[in-house]
C-alpha cells in the first residue's frame, strides 16, 4: 500500500509529453488512413469482436489485428533497442479484467480508440460520455487497488 | 488483397503510435489511472495526439468526402446516450484500471508478454461473446 498524496502529485521521471503527443499523432494518421482506404473507424474492441465472431468482413479485420500485435516487433527493429514491459498481475486477476474489458467495451459499443480517439474526433456525445465514464471508474478501481485495500 | 494490405499497415501504423506513446505498456496507464498517487499524465498526451490528427482528417473526410478512397464510409449513427452505454463503459473502465489494458495493448501484448496476454485476449474474447452471442441475443 502506498501512502495517498494530498494533491495530484506529477511523476516527472515517467513523463514523456512529446513521446506520447506524437504516439498519438500515429494513431490518429492510423484512423485517418483506415477511413480513407476502407471507410471505417479504428476502434479496436469493435474489430476484435467482428474478426473473432461474424462471418464477413473478417479477413481486413484479421490483417489489421496481425499488424497490431507485430508492431512491437516493428518498433524494435527500427529502433534497435527493446522495451522491457513487465505485467505483474496475477492470472485470476488478468482473467477478470479481460472479462470485464471484453463485455464492458461491447455493451459499451467501443474503447479507448473507438471512443476515445474515432468518438470524440467525429463529436460524438455518445463517446464523450463513454471516455468521462471509463477513466472515472478506471481512476477508482486504481485508486481503491493501490490506496485503499 | 489491398484491403488486407491497407488494413496490415494501419494495423502496424496504429501499434506503432502505442508503442512510442508509451502505451503499450500497462505500469504507465495505470500511472495515468493513479490520480492519487505519483501521477504519470502522459496518456492525456497520446489521446490529445490522436484526436487532433483524427478530427482535422476526419473533418475533411467525413464532411467534405474528399480524401476518401471508398464510396460508403461505416460510421456509428446512435446520438442517444442510454444506460447500456454508460454500464458498459463504466466495466469497462474497471477492468482496464485492474491490469492497464485495454483492447489496442491487449494485442501488442501477445507480442511483449505472451503469457499473460494470451491469457487477458483470450479472456477478454470470452467476455466479447458472452456480450455477442448470450446477453445481446
Amino acid at each position: 500500500m502506498e501512502p495517498l498524496h494530498e494533491a495530484a502529485w506529477i511523476d516527472w521521471a515517467n513523463f514523456t509529453p512529446f513521446a506520447s503527443l506524437l504516439g498519438g499523432a500515429m494513431i490518429g494518421f492510423s484512423a485517418i488512413f483506415l477511413m480513407a482506404t476502407l471507410g471505417r473507424i479504428a476502434g479496436i474492441s469493435g474489430i476484435a469482436a467482428s474478426a473473432f465472431f461474424e462471418k464477413e468482413g473478417r479477413i481486413w479485420r484479421i490483417a489489421f489485428l496481425i499488424g497490431l500485435v507485430f508492431a512491437p516487433l516493428l518498433a524494435t527493429m527500427m529502433r534497435g533497442e527493446v522495451q522491457p514491459i513487465t505485467i505483474t498481475s496475477s492470472f485470476p486477476l488478468l482473467i477478470a479484467a479481460g472479462l470485464l474489458v471484453g463485455f464492458g467495451t461491447r455493451l459499451g459499443g467501443g474503447c479507448t480508440s473507438g471512443h476515445g480517439i474515432c468518438g470524440i474526433s467525429r463529436l460524438s456525445k455518445r463517446s464523450v460520455a463513454a471516455v468521462i465514464t471509463f477513466i472515472a471508474t478506471g481512476i477508482m478501481t486504481v485508486t481503491v487497488m493501490r490506496h485503499l485495500l | 488483397m489491398k484491403e488486407i494490405i491497407f488494413a496490415l499497415i494501419a494495423g502496424l501504423l496504429f501499434g506503432l503510435g502505442l508503442v512510442i506513446g508509451g502505451m503499450t505498456d500497462p505500469m504507465k496507464v495505470l500511472a495515468f489511472l493513479d490520480v492519487f498517487g505519483l501521477w504519470d499524465p502522459s496518456l492525456l498526451f497520446v489521446m490529445a495526439g490522436g484526436i487532433i490528427v483524427t478530427f482535422i482528417g476526419y473533418h475533411l473526410q467525413l464532411n467534405r468526402s474528399k480524401m476518401l478512397m471508398v464510396e460508403q464510409c461505416h460510421v456509428p449513427t446512435k446520438t442517444a446516450l442510454d444506460r447500456k452505454l454508460i454500464s458498459g463503459a463504466a466495466l469497462f473502465g474497471i477492468g482496464w484500471g485492474l491490469v492497464g489494458l485495454c483492447p489496442g495493448p491487449a494485442f501488442t501484448a501477445l507480442y511483449t508478454v505472451p503469457e499473460q496476454g494470451i491469457v487477458f485476449v483470450v479472456a477478454m474474447l470470452i467476455g466479447m461473446a458472452f456480450h455477442d452471442k448470450v446477453v445481446a441475443k
